[in-house]
């Protein structure tokens, strides 16, 4: 019988009851005995060197307790935060990795970038005191764009990195391209912009350190998609504090979308600074702390060509793409433009020869790194822009020319030129099934009907693909990772049949508690209600390497699997114990193990029991405890891929963008619990619509002053500004790689809704000559265009 | 200065010495220990602090604990029944995946009940309006109005005379 909460059930989550209730456990809800509370002092200027800080006046302030700078730090030998990842040059020269200070030592390189800290009783008190550090600043001239920075006159961010240059990249058959180009009958051209945005987890970063005197230990508590490498990071590389004597907690954690992956100064400095006072210290960003210093997202300019023949078969796509990392390099910032974009330019196409080239330069700004998505979205928008010029081009429908260049079914396992090998893919089926959704056959008649009403109807595809399951260690490794990326679980069978999981994944919104839950209910036929899931806490999970880049169930499942394996094979040799029968004659099933041909057989419960009070186990063969633990690292990447479609009408009059339909048709493979894995494609696409439509982060080009610094300024997705939509998936591409044919679902919205919502509103422009509009497409920047391009309506 | 501030909070008087500057949000949150209210930012733009205060939703990180002296305070902790029974709009969100990470949620489900209140039969139109105070990051709203939907009709049902009569 199937179990009603097992593989394939809407099952509702178990983690709502606190969170509906208000009895969520976030990091800033948590309060200590004789806690302080830390208030950072921050850069105003985007560049400056610091000639001195005066703390006297903010000591003498009410409830000081302290005041503690970077020279603080340096004496007290505080490291740099570490970069994740290396990346080598065209030329084979390393990456240039200037040092990053938890607080500033001589200069500061971003409008936020941490000078000091104030340590107060209260927070009040911190902040009032904050406002009293006096901090002599040089002020220095600022490069806030990537393409200033690398203008040649532009002033440096780091002495170290002549021109401004992180590194200079490049993948791919350049001579194949070059020949390819030069044989091609057509050739599309883009330029495009990514900008910049910033992630805007609800839950600001916090952090609260702790230092037990008695026994050396520190605790910290801090809002982070991976608890274990903050810990790897922190104690290794910034604090020198070995791993027995630090625990890292990552509780309720509101939302990171990549921005809590990275380990950050303030985590440094509260556990640094809970020693120092001899108190804890929790520090709590506000929003606008939040907006300056929360690692941003995208950042990209890139110019790309595709070269085809007559028939519009792709031949060849070459890339050039300038590269935002800001002013210092955060964790994984690196591997974003590089193996997590460039890899993925291939897309769904069969496109033979690909080249990219990558610059990526140092700015005076936040640094950059991981943002849902995190380089796909980047590769995947540039590829659907570009394919629907082409199709332009060459004179071709948008859906014909991609179907002509899909990667077929049955070309899989397919290698691409760009280093990936796709395991399962039916790319047309996508389109298949989504074309109806979106009534595209009627698509012509509704245009007519909003031109006959004054207004401008547009339709835009976009096919992605994502390498996710981020993963294979070998691979990472060979790619400039500096660790291996697999996943670690725990599975403990407790003496009357209930089981704690325990799972170095972290859930941040993904629902964790309920779909590894359901795998383990499935599994072990047992009620999900007998299942716990634990995750975040260093010294109750042996390893994890957290959650990002769709990996936690393509990852953490296949491990959660493989300790189930283990425990299975345990408890099959203490059923033939019991049942005094062969372990060869053990079959298993749905958590009962019956000797084949008899009746004889006991559930996993009677076995939990009798693996904890066992009295006469042959103990040279059988080990009391029904406890098992694996270690999962992947084969390949996993390949989520689908297909997005978006209806716009546009009204010429305000410019106002409003979309009218949207369709998502995914392959995630094998589903373990579609309520969770739809909410997830919804929110994604939010963000991708958020940011077509509205969101952009803006410095100042002169004075490289954050612009965009509240949600005043951000303009952030909000209920009427997007619609319900369609989503359908489907699970007959199961990954071939992993035990559950799972690829991962919580990136896929974001990493295909800019493109089909920018291919759409282009659409409905293309009767004003548009080919390309960078996002956000405004209300402002859609009436602009449309007014340039109608002069006789502007004259009006 | 401080200032003696008093107030029922989900159905209990409290009174507390704050100083005069003191947000009623950080009143909830640090000085009762109601740490279910959130602050999502400090611009009255994200919602995620909204409580009811005599009935109404407020954006607690905008209003002074004294401006509250005196009122009926409803936060997330004070919603459900005293059994446990879950309001029918938490109960809604629930069984509609409307929450993800769940930090915006006790403004989200806040402000829901208030919108219901107002227009206990609302469009989606009507709801995604009613709701364009408050920022979710996670579920793309979809199912949030859903949410809301049911939410509504199972408040109506559940006491049709209550809601009428406010």
């Amino acid at each position: 019988m199937a179990n009603p909460n097992g593989i394939g059930a809407s099952v509702r989550r178990r983690e709502d009851q606190r969170f509906l209730t208000g009895r969520g456990n976030y990091t800033d809800d948590f309060k200590r005995l004789n806690m302080t509370h830390a208030v950072h002092v921050r850069s105003p200027y985007a560049h400056a060197r610091i000639l001195g800080i005066d703390a006297s006046g903010a000591l003498a302030m009410p409830g000081v307790v302290a005041v503690l700078t970077g020279a603080d730090m340096e004496a007290d030998k505080v490291g740099s935060l570490p970069c994740g990842w290396q990346i080598h040059s065209k030329d084979g020269s390393p990456m240039k990795e200037p040092p990053h200070y938890p607080l500033a030592r001589d200069r500061v390189r971003y409008v936020g970038d941490a000078v000091a800290v104030v340590i107060a009783e209260t927070r009040e008190q911190a902040r009032d005191a904050a406002e009293a550090v006096v901090v002599d600043y040089e002020e220095l001239p600022a490069a806030a764009t990537s393409t200033r920075a690398i203008d040649g006159s532009a002033p440096l961010v780091h002495d170290d990195a002549p021109g401004n240059v992180c590194y200079d990249w490049h993948l791919g058959d350049k001579a194949a391209v070059d020949a390819a180009f030069a044989q091609a009958t057509h050739v599309a051209t883009i330029d495009l912009v990514n900008q910049r945005l910033v992630p805007n987890a609800m839950e600001p970063r916090a952090a609260l350190g702790e230092y037990d005197p008695s026994n050396g230990e520190y605790t910290l508590t801090t809002t982070s998609q991976n608890p274990h490498v903050t810990r790897l990071l922190m104690g290794a590389f910034v604090l020198g504090i070995p791993e027995h004597k630090l625990r890292v907690v990552a509780p309720d954690v509101g939302g990171g979308f990549g921005s809590k992956i990275f380990h950050y100064g303030e985590e440094a400095v509260v556990t640094w600074a809970a020693r120092k006072v001899g108190r804890p210290v929790k520090w709590t960003a506000d929003r606008s702390e939040s907006f300056l210093t929360d690692a941003h997202g995208r950042d990209h300019v890139s110019h790309a060509e595709m070269a085809m023949d007559a028939d519009g078969n792709f031949l060849a796509l070459r890339v050039s793409t300038l590269a935002n990392l800001g002013a210092y390099l955060s964790t994984f910032a690196p591997s974003i433009p590089t193996y997590l974009y460039a890899t993925l330019l291939a897309g769904q196409y069969k496109t033979p020869a690909i080249y990219a080239e990558v610059k990526a330069v140092f700015t005076h700004t936040a640094p950059v790194d991981a943002y849902r998505g995190a380089g796909r979205p980047e590769a995947c928008y540039l590829i659907e822009r570009l394919v629907d010029v082409a199709a332009g081009v060459v004179g071709l429908d948008k859906t014909e020319i991609r179907r002509r260049n899909f990667v077929p079914a049955e070309a899989m396992p397919y290698q691409t030129p760009v280093a990936l090998q796709y395991d399962t893919g039916d790319f047309a089926k996508n389109l298949d099934i989504a074309l109806p959704l979106v009534d595209y056959d009627g698509f012509r008649q509704r245009r007519a009907d909003s031109r006959a009403r004054g207004k401008l109807r547009g339709i835009g595809f976009a096919t992605y693909i994502e390498a996710c399951g981020i993963a294979p260690s070998n691979v990472a490794g060979a790619l400039g990772a500096r660790a291996g990326l697999y996943e670690c679980a725990e599975v403990r069978f407790h003496p009357t049949g209930s089981v704690t999981v325990f799972t170095g994944a972290h859930s941040h919104g993904q629902g964790h508690e309920t779909t590894f839950a359901q795998i383990v209910a499935e599994r072990f036929g047992i009620p999900i209600e007998n299942v716990e899931i634990v995750h975040g806490d260093t010294n109750k999970i042996p390893f994890g390497m957290g959650t990002y880049g769709s990996r936690s169930l393509a990852v953490g499942g296949s491990a959660l699997v493989k300790a189930m394996d283990k425990v299975e094979r345990k408890a099959k040799k203490i059923a033939a114990h019991m049942l005094e029968a062969a372990e060869t004659d053990i079959e298993v099933k749905d958590g009962r193990f019956t000797v084949a041909g008899t009746d004889k057989s006991l559930g996993i419960g009677d076995i939990a029991l009798q693996a904890y009070v066992p009295h006469n186990f042959p103990l040279d063969e059988l080990e009391p405890g029904l406890d098992e633990q694996a270690f999962y690292d992947p084969k390949n990447f996993t390949y989520p891929n689908g297909c997005h479609v978006c209806e716009v009408e546009i009204d010429p009059d305000t410019g106002v963008t409003t979309i009218v339909n949207f369709a998502a048709v995914d392959d995630f493979g094998r589903v373990i619990n579609p309520l969770i894995v739809e909410g997830q494609v919804h929110g994604g696409l939010v963000q991708g619509i958020g940011q077509a439509l509205f969101e952009n982060c803006v410095y100042d080009e002169e004075s490289g002053q954050l612009v965009t610094g509240s949600y005043m300024d951000y303009c952030m997705p909000r209920a009427d500004d997007v619609p319900s939509f369609t989503v359908r998936y489907h699970e007959d591409q199961p990954c071939t790689h992993n035990p559950l044919g799972v690829k991962g679902c919580g990136e896929a919205g974001t990493i295909g809704a800019a493109a089909a919502v920018i291919n759409a509103v282009v659409d409905a422009l293309s009767d004003y000559g548009v080919t390309h509009m960078d996002m956000p497409a405004t209300p402002e920047k859609v009436w602009r265009v449309i007014r340039e391009a109608t002069p006789a309506m502007a004259a009006e | 200065m401080s200032c003696t501030v008093s107030m029922t909070v989900n159905g209990k008087t409290v009174s507390r010495e704050v100083e005069e500057r003191t947000l009623l949000v950080t009143f909830l949150r640090e000085h009762l220990g109601l740490t279910g209210t959130h602050v999502g930012c400090d611009t009255s733009q994200c919602g995620a602090c909204v409580v009811h205060v005599d009935g109404r939703s407020v954006k607690s990180c905008t209003a002074l604990a004294v401006q509250a002296d005196g009122a009926e305070v409803t936060t997330i902790e004070g919603l459900a029944a005293a059994d446990g029974t879950l309001h029918p709009m938490q109960a809604a969100f629930r069984e509609h995946h409307g929450l993800q990470c769940g930090f915006c949620t006790p403004g989200m489900v806040m402000s829901a009940v208030d919108l219901v209140r107002e227009n206990p039969n609302p469009t989606e139109a009507e709801i995604r309006e009613g709701l364009e105070g408050n920022i979710c990051r996670c579920t793309g709203y979809h199912n949030i109005v859903k949410a809301v939907k049911a939410g509504a009709e199972a408040m109506s049902a559940a006491q049709p005379a209550a809601v009428a009569a406010e």
